[in-house]
């Protein structure tokens, strides 16, 4: 600019100069568009989903969430909140209004609501697409504050930058996939940072708006229980460091006290805010809050130790007495419920594999192993113990704050797949303040002439050489070596935003129920039979059908197919469950009665022995054969294994090979030769010659298969007349 | 001549004979519709065509005026209640000149309600251009398409038959005039004719009857035939067709098809093997159809194919000059009485079809009916949306169409789109002609949106200039 001004004449001159932008000036224009960029970043790369495949609703839950909100648009709040659902459970039905977090269904409707009110007019379903990304792109927004709070803008900027495009946040939000977590992991961090920043200037006003966080949080998503734990414990930590503040709790006691009368207006949260043993940990905190003031208090009134001493001992002997009996009679009147299972298991990585086999049987419910901690975090796996470093070596409320949050979240990735995505704001959080202090220091070095004595307060190492400490006078090629390791850092984010995006478009952007598959002449062959098959459900059976199938496909039956189905995704009561386990896994005979019981019309079953798709019903069948024999015992796992082993060929045991879902999976299987250079009735999924290729039925017929007999549907034949 | 006493009575009776015929001439007179007395069918040959699914009827009528008779401007036809309640379309045309100077002149045919025809059966009017001369011959060729004619007997059939279907009509002509001589031939789609009735003489030759040739029929003859036959053609019924015609002054127009499909043939029952289906294609589900074709016009761009669930990949378009081609196929085979619904939309060039008339209005050429071949839509009703801000429109239809206005709300509206509401039953392939929309329209109501547009993003950009420029903050005072 300067360059150019010089060049042209004098009178232009002062004009130049006016329009010529000051420092600060230049900072917020380069700090705003930045943020702009990482916006529409965040946005963007959430959209693979949808340039790969189509603008669709993705895998399981998300199609129970369109369809409620679709009601909720069609039919208005009032009814959606009193809906009781009959086309799912059948035949006990679902209170929907009172059993779901309805914060996303509201959200979207609003959505929609606002773009018809200005004119737009949008479908319902294309909202719902794109609620995910829409959210992901204000959790750069509200990370960039984030980091700005805890750590500066520079943090801030970076942690926007990282959250964007983090694999394990993207595995939930990409477009499509309309989920609670979508909006929750906003809501969440969103409380957070308001939390943080009331604890910080100790303002009633962010205190409120962060109970308002936590109400919608609540609202959104079950995972609101990790806040409500989090928070306290976190007062806990500052109490015992004796960073006690005024600010902390003016915070915490607003904080607490409105956001649980907000929680309590979620029907399905209801009182459980007093009344369950996993929100007992808030207000126990809140009371102890409440004392501690109180001591303060006495102890500055009395103005005498020894005095000051005595008055503690009674109040807490008091106070932890009156504490205990209260929780003593509550939880053994009743009062206050006991942890929930999937507590325990949060706690206790093995209890739902000894306790509870339907929460053991989803695979995002298993301990994760290293390598998805590595795919989903990439370089934040490394970065995330440097900024703990950073943190530490700064200690502030906030960074302790982000620190006990990255801990603990971390802990719990490492207990179950799915909380990865909780774990993933703080991860980047904490990587920013690690890469935006490294990042700082290094220029600050680069800048300052090597020649120049004075001592550079900066630390000149690299992220994986920050144990280095600081050094107080300069070392032999410290600018070149400043350079090097900027160039390094530089090249590692670079990695990392590569691999995100190669993650994004490979593994997270498959809506699940479209399978695509390379052809032999390296084209791209499409799986729509799930599809082909509910679709056909919705136009030739009669209304009032009842379907049965195992519950993975409960939502996508009634969302895509309109039909009643007897158990969903929504697990909740496990016993009706099992009774579709037992009906899956018994003889065609004891199985018809069953369904008979159950007013069954069709069976529904997936099947990949055709394609080799490998999710299917068979590798499914042992937790069919687990739930169903933990409710009924006359269903005992050895008699389907054959030695302890799994197998589908000759060697299998007879009930395995004669029960219904070896029955409806393999009908008419044993005709079909599905490999050149196999015998007919070759698995591919199993890579194996089926054992019973003369499979006969008795009591249903088969309906309906796909075109590549992804998805088979049987229809129960009407009882025999009694002649 | 001596008067002879017996020659009164006879005198008297054959005045009172008189008189009674000159009565009965007059009584009857008032009843047959002027003009028509004299008209005479010399030749009749009707040839229906059952090889499709919708039944086609070649008439060729060898009409004569009698030579005693006054002029004739129109000739009658006679349909069967059953038939009007099927009939789609009826077709005109008068042979005139001779040998190789002989030209078609298609007629207007209309209801008729000029005389009433026995047994419920309705009239239609043939309106000859030039009237027929007394003593003159000419000849008519007459084409009409009969839906839902063909009936599917046995009625549910399992996957591995092959589809049967009854035909009713009668073997002479239904016709308010005497006919002379007369013939009727059925075509049918293959040699398996399971049965047809013996209206002696009547002959067979493969796929063909011929009943006939008759003579001297009197008026308003009938004598019912059923024919029995294998039809395995798809029995596509669009049960209902929304057309939407949104046309856009910026170059564009959309077309969104939804489509309500049924197969109308005999019902499937039983089981549905995809092992069959697939292995045993010839045999197996013979009169089940998995891919359908639309005939689009040239030039179309974004075509899509999905339904309310989403996209469906199964579809090819084939494009030249003249005609796009769309072939797809649905989620799975259509068997008997199984249904699916889907939409289809596409784009075209605006100038293809938008044009102004002489008198400073602006119209669009569009084409009526479904694009889909060889269908019948039982209910089909096409929208034209046109631009916000155009006035007095009004669509032109050859033939009889019901028609409203409503208003309709797209991207940025504020008062609202008129849209011209076209709605037909009973619709075939012989209807897709072209018909045109006529309005008013004034080209600044173009620049209205993205002016709404630009003025939005200014306002937004001024009160960010704005909120940076003030100082909301109220200690501010006080510190300073």
């Amino acid at each position: 600019m300067a360059a150019a001004s010089a060049a042209t004449t004098s009178a232009l001159e002062p004009l130049l100069r006016s329009l010529r932008l000051k420092t600060k000036q230049q900072e917020l224009l380069l700090r705003v568009s930045a943020l702009a960029l990482i916006y529409v970043l965040a946005f963007a790369v959430r959209l693979f989903s949808v340039l790969r495949y189509e603008s669709m609703i993705h895998e399981f839950d998300p199609y129970f969430n369109y369809r409620t909100t679709l009601y909720l648009t069609e039919h208005g709040y009032g009814e959606f909140w009193n809906w009781f659902d009959s086309e799912s459970w059948y035949p006990l039905g679902r209170v929907v209004g009172g059993t779901l977090f309805p914060g996303l269904m509201v959200t979207a409707a609003l959505l929609h609501r606002l773009l018809h009110a200005l004119s737009l007019a949008v479908h319902i379903r294309e909202v719902c697409v794109l609620t995910a990304p829409f959210f992901a792109a204000n959790t750069t927004l509200v990370a960039y504050a984030f980091g700005r709070e805890i750590w500066d803008s520079g943090a801030g900027l970076v942690a926007a930058a990282l959250i964007a495009v983090c694999p394990g946040y993207i595995s939930r939000s990409v477009a499509g996939s309309y989920d609670n977590e979508g909006v929750a992991i906003f809501a969440l961090l969103l409380t957070f940072y308001l939390f943080v920043r009331a604890v910080n200037t100790g303002s009633l006003a962010w205190a409120l708006a962060s109970a308002f966080g936590y109400f919608y949080m609540v609202s959104a998503w079950g995972g609101y229980v990790f806040i409500i734990n989090l928070l306290p414990l976190y007062v806990l930590v500052l109490l015992v460091t004796g960073r006690y503040s005024q600010r902390l709790y003016v915070a915490y006691n607003c904080m607490y006290i409105l956001g649980m009368l907000l929680g309590m207006q979620i029907r399905f949260v209801g009182f459980q805010h007093v009344q369950s043993g996993e929100h007992m940990a808030a207000m126990g905190v809140f009371f102890l809050l409440q004392v501690f003031f109180f001591l303060d208090w006495v102890k500055y009134m009395l103005n005498d130790v020894k005095l000051f001493k005595s008055f503690l001992r009674i109040t807490l002997t008091c106070v932890i007495t009156v504490g205990t009996l209260a929780l003593g009679i509550g939880t053994a009147s009743g009062y206050i419920s006991p942890w929930t299972g999937r507590f325990y298991s949060l706690l206790d990585p093995t209890y739902a594999k000894d306790h509870i086999p339907i929460i053991a049987s989803v695979s995002e419910h298993q301990p994760t192993a290293w390598s998805s901690f590595m795919f989903d975090f990439h370089i934040l796996l490394f970065l995330f113990p440097a900024g703990l470093y950073f943190c530490f070596k700064r200690l502030s409320d906030a960074t302790i704050f982000i620190v006990m949050y990255g801990l603990t979240s971390m802990y719990f990735a490492g207990v179950m797949v799915r909380l990865i995505l909780v774990a993933a704001p703080a991860v980047c959080l904490i990587s920013a303040i690690a890469v935006s202090a490294t990042m700082k220091n290094l220029t600050t070095l680069i800048r300052t002439k090597s020649k120049s004595p004075q001592t550079t307060s900066g630390k000149a190492t690299g992220s994986k050489a920050a144990a280095k400490g600081a050094v107080d006078q300069p070392l032999p090629f410290q600018h070149n070596v400043a350079i090097a390791l900027l160039l390094g850092a530089f090249y590692l984010l670079s990695r990392y935003a590569i691999h995100c995006t190669w993650v994004t478009s490979e593994a997270y952007s498959s809506p699940s129920i479209v399978l695509s598959a390379r052809g032999h002449n390296g084209g791209r062959v499409i799986f729509d039979d799930y599809r082909e098959a509910y679709y056909w459900l919705r136009q030739n059976t009669p209304t009032d059908a009842k379907i049965m199938s195992w519950w993975d496909y409960g939502y996508q039956i009634t969302a895509m197919g309109n039909r009643t189905v007897i158990v969903d995704n929504n697990t909740w009561n496990n016993t009706h469950i099992a009774t579709v386990g037992r009906a899956m896994s018994s003889y065609e005979d004891e199985a018809y009665e069953i369904m008979q019981s159950l007013d069954v019309n069709y069976v529904l079953v997936v099947f990949g022995g055709v394609t080799g798709y490998s999710s299917d019903d068979i590798n499914k069948f042992l937790w069919m054969v687990r739930i169903g024999g933990g409710v009924f015992p006359v269903i005992k796992e050895p008699d389907y294994l054959v030695n302890g082993e799994y197998r589908v060929d000759k060697g299998a045991s007879h009930k395995m090979l004669n029960c219904l879902m070896y029955k409806l999976c393999y009908y008419r299987f044993g005709e079909l030769t599905t490999e050149y250079g196999k015998p007919p009735g070759y698995d591919r999924v199993r890579g194996v010659e089926i054992g019973n290729k003369d499979v006969k039925l008795e009591y249903l017929e088969e309906a309906f298969t796909t075109s590549n007999w992804i998805v088979r549907i049987y229809k129960v034949k009407p009882p025999k007349n009694r002649s | 001549m001596a008067p002879s006493l017996h020659s009164l009575p006879t005198t008297v009776f054959l005045l009172i004979l008189a008189v009674a015929v000159a009565s009965a001439a007059a009584a009857a007179s008032p009843s047959s519709p002027p003009g028509e007395d004299g008209i005479r069918v010399v030749a009749a040959e009707k040839r229906i065509d059952l090889t499709g699914p919708i039944v086609k009827v070649f008439l060729t009528l060898k009409v004569q005026n009698a030579a005693s008779a006054s002029e004739a401007s129109y000739v009658l036809l006679a349909f069967t209640p059953t038939e009007v309640q099927h009939l789609a379309i009826v077709k005109a045309t008068r042979a005139e000149g001779k040998r190789k100077k002989k030209t078609y002149v298609p007629l207007p045919v209309e209801p008729s309600h000029l005389a009433d025809a026995p047994n419920g059966a309705s009239l239609y009017a043939i309106l000859l251009s030039t009237p027929l001369k007394p003593a003159e011959t000419t000849t008519l060729e007459l084409f009409y398409v009969l839906t839902h004619s063909l009936e599917p007997f046995p009625a549910e059939i399992t996957q591995s038959e092959s589809q049967l279907v009854y035909y009713r009509d009668s073997a002479v002509i239904l016709s308010p005039y005497h006919v002379l001589e007369q013939a009727t031939y059925i075509k049918m789609p293959s040699n398996r004719v399971e049965s047809f009735t013996r209206v002696d003489p009547t002959s067979r030759s493969g796929p063909e009857v011929k009943y006939g040739t008759y003579s001297n029929q009197l008026p308003n003859s009938y004598l019912p035939i059923l024919v029995h036959f294998e039809n395995n053609h798809p029995f596509a019924v669009v049960e209902e067709l929304v057309r939407k015609v949104e046309i856009s002054h910026w170059g564009n127009v959309q077309i969104t098809e939804q489509y309500k499909l049924r197969h109308g043939g005999a019902r499937h029952k039983g089981v549905f093997s995809r092992l069959e289906y697939q292995s045993r294609q010839s045999i197996s589900g013979a009169s089940s159809f998995k891919n359908l074709l639309a005939r689009l016009p040239p030039r179309v761009h974004s075509v899509y194919y999905r339904d309310e669930i989403g996209n469906i990949s199964s579809s090819h378009l084939r494009s030249d000059s003249y005609k796009s081609e769309l072939e797809f196929e649905p989620r799975y085979p259509l068997f008997g009485g199984w249904h699916c619904t889907f939409t289809i939309g596409y784009g075209m060039p605006l100038q293809d079809f938008l044009f102004q008339a002489d008198d400073g209005r602006r119209y669009a050429n569009l084409t009526f009916g479904c694009p889909l071949l060889d269908t019948v839509v039982d209910d089909l009703t096409i929208k034209v949306v046109l631009p916000e801000g155009s006035k007095s429109p009004e669509a032109v239809v050859p033939f009889l169409t019901e028609q409203h206005l409503e208003t309709s709300y797209s991207y940025l509206d504020v008062v609202g789109r008129t849209t011209v509401v076209i709605k037909k039953k009973n619709v075939v392939g012989e209807h897709n002609v072209p018909f045109q929309v006529y309005y008013e329209f004034n080209p600044m109501f173009m620049l209205a949106e993205p002016l709404m547009l630009i003025s939005a993003l200014l306002f937004l950009f001024v009160t960010c200039i704005a909120y940076l420029h003030m100082d909301l903050s109220i200690g501010k005072s006080q510190a300073s």
